[in-house]
């Protein structure tokens, strides 16, 4: 009954959020920062894992989803934020944001995933591209210099809360009849069609579930860097996400929080030793694609197939 | 007209220099179906060659002079040849028979491996250096157009290369070895074709291209940093997917199309902005019609 226990791990997680909600005013800042970038950065992999992972489709533009959600859910909150109740606003705007982004991702989708492979990767990194300098050239958000000023909504509470959710919503997703569609789409796709599964209809809805959850992690980085800057939505964060599943193991949930996580902290315990930071992810992105090619948490080859 | 012209000029320039690295990127995919994010580097690289160099040369051949610049296209070339060589023996063989994500995120890595250590202030730095003129710059007025003597250099030393690329893939044992692993790795093994000395040098000519690309790009600029390669070789990349990766032809039409609607419409003024959009845009509206490409085959998949 995988239902029920995912259930249990939801609940469980939104009542550790709300609980660690109300603690925040004691934790110290910085730490409280870096652990609200780690939900932040679970809610990124695990929507991308669905899309790289569990349905096999290489995008390399999940940054650009993050920055429509961001640039969206911020504007909101700039222009209409004042004069509604703030509680409930904020997790609204962030459910706009990650609506506008999930309809930009079927915008993207429908067309780019009839591509496959080096193809699709390319094209998705295109759109990534594209957003980022239509972002740039956009006054109503800032144009290159950015939006700052934005509200700081994110709470610990409301981070984990919606990272709970991700999770839970995509395990359950995958775990559904319906989702057995995404891993046949991975594991042969002309298999699944003869099966009479539709792969491309299946493609979009992952590609444009992912893209919603990105949008919803835009606005929660939105609103607790209460800065943002097109510049840092390039294709170089969208392989900061890739990374993330790769290390963590294609369509491993556990491994991709796992890593999500140690790929957060990693930059944060390296601080004395900046200049040499990003020398040491690169070649640990060489060395792990070398040695362990399916994830630094995978021990078996075989597919855990929920009973 | 000649604002037309003018533009077509510019454009070609750029074009040529689009052209060179893509066919790097088309080569190394014909060969091993990935694409090597790290060959906008090695381009880089070339023009931090020839800026170390280029006073040595000058010291030993005089002050801008022709024969001391082709020593430097040769020298630059010929350690971009060697480096292209080592990241393939090193990062990309002991992958060969891993899925080709695998090799791909591997590509990502080299690539920013060699831009962060470039970055680093003990090796390269990330300030931008000036590059030195290496021949005198010359504006060939006709009628109302300005053809400046760098777009002449770029488009001569392209059309040779060109050339000599042709001969070497269409006419040469190597080149026939190389269009026999590119068109069935399998069988060329089996038929007696050193396969692993065929692929390296794909990578040492493909880097070699990038090399002369680069020092091309950098007199154009003219200043040179470790960033520098990334946005014309992704430009490139996007060329050599628009001619249809794995196809050489493809490849030089592609860096052309895209030189010259790049300098197009960054003569509008309302599009300048979306420069660095137009050449996405461009692809995806091709390979939405066209996905193998202007000049690819596309492949029937068997079952």
């Amino acid at each position: 009954m995988p239902f029920l226990g995912a259930k249990r791990w939801l609940l469980l997680g939104i009542a550790l959020a709300i609980l660690a909600s109300y603690f925040t005013p004691s934790f110290n800042r910085y730490y409280l920062g870096v652990v609200i970038d780690i939900g932040i950065a679970i809610i990124l992999a695990t929507s991308l894992n669905l899309i790289n992972g569990h349905t096999g489709q290489f995008s390399l533009g999940h940054a650009g989803f993050m920055a429509v959600g961001g640039f969206f859910s911020a504007w909101l909150s700039l222009h209409v934020g004042e004069t509604v109740n703030a509680f409930w606003f904020f997790p609204l705007a962030l459910l706009a944001g990650g609506l506008v982004a999930a309809v930009v991702g079927l915008v993207v989708g429908v067309p780019s995933l009839r591509l496959r492979g080096d193809y699709l990767a390319i094209v998705t990194l295109g759109f990534g591209e594209i957003i980022r300098v239509v972002a740039q050239n956009t006054q109503a958000i800032g144009a290159a210099s950015g939006l700052a000023g934005i509200p700081k909504l994110t709470t610990l509470g409301w981070t984990f809360g919606f990272a709970a959710i991700t999770i839970y919503a995509i395990t359950a997703l995958v775990n559904s009849t319906y989702g057995r569609g995404f891993i046949a789409v991975h594991d042969d796709e002309i298999a699944a069609e003869s099966n009479g599964i539709d792969t491309t209809r299946t493609k979009v809805t992952a590609f444009v579930t992912g893209a919603f959850f990105a949008g919803i992690a835009g606005g929660l980085y939105a609103h607790h860097k209460q800065f943002l800057s097109p510049t840092g939505f390039d294709w170089v964060k969208s392989i900061d996400i890739v990374v993330m599943v790769i290390l963590g193991g294609m369509g491993r949930t556990g491994g991709v929080i796992a890593a999500a996580v140690l790929l957060t902290l990693m930059p944060e315990f390296l601080r004395d030793f900046s200049e040499y930071r990003m020398i040491v992810y690169s070649l640990l992105i060489i060395l792990l694609m070398l040695l362990r090619p399916a994830g630094l948490f995978s021990f078996s080859r075989k597919r855990r197939i929920p009973s | 007209m000649d604002w037309y012209l003018q533009q077509i000029i510019n454009g070609l320039g750029l074009g040529a220099i689009y052209a060179l690295i893509a066919l790097g990127y088309t080569m190394v995919y014909g060969v091993l179906r990935f694409i090597n994010f790290a060959h906008s580097d090695v381009l880089m690289l070339g023009a931090f060659t020839a800026f170390y160099i280029a006073p040595k040369i000058e010291k030993l051949m005089g002050h801008q002079s022709v024969l001391g610049c082709i020593l430097l296209f040769i020298v630059a070339a010929a350690v971009c040849a060697c480096i292209g060589m080592l990241i393939e023996r090193l990062a990309y063989r002991p992958l060969r028979n891993r899925p080709k994500l695998t090799v791909l995120i591997t590509a990502i890595g080299v690539s920013l491996l060699i831009e962060y250590t470039a970055q680093n202030e003990k090796v390269l730095g990330s300030a931008p250096q000036p590059f030195p003129q290496l021949l005198q710059e010359h504006s060939i007025h006709l009628g109302n157009l300005i053809i400046s003597s760098n777009d002449v250099l770029t488009l001569g030393v392209t059309i040779v290369l060109l050339a000599a690329m042709w001969f070497v893939v269409q006419k040469t044992r190597i080149g026939t070895a190389m269009r026999a692993v590119s068109y069935n790795q399998q069988a060329a093994l089996l038929m007696g074709v050193p396969v692993n000395r065929i692929i390296s040098f794909t990578f040492g000519l493909g880097s070699a291209l990038a090399a002369i690309a680069g020092i091309l790009y950098a007199i154009k600029a003219p200043s040179i940093e470790p960033l520098m390669g990334v946005q014309p070789g992704l430009r490139a990349f996007v060329a050599a997917v628009l001619g249809g990766i794995g196809n050489l032809p493809g490849a030089v039409l592609g860096g052309v199309l895209l030189g010259l609607l790049e300098t197009f419409a960054g003569g509008i003024p309302g599009l300048s902005n979306y420069r660095d959009a137009i050449a996405f845009g461009i692809l995806i509206l091709i390979l939405l019609v066209k996905p193998a490409g202007l000049l690819g085959r596309s492949a029937v998949e068997k079952v």
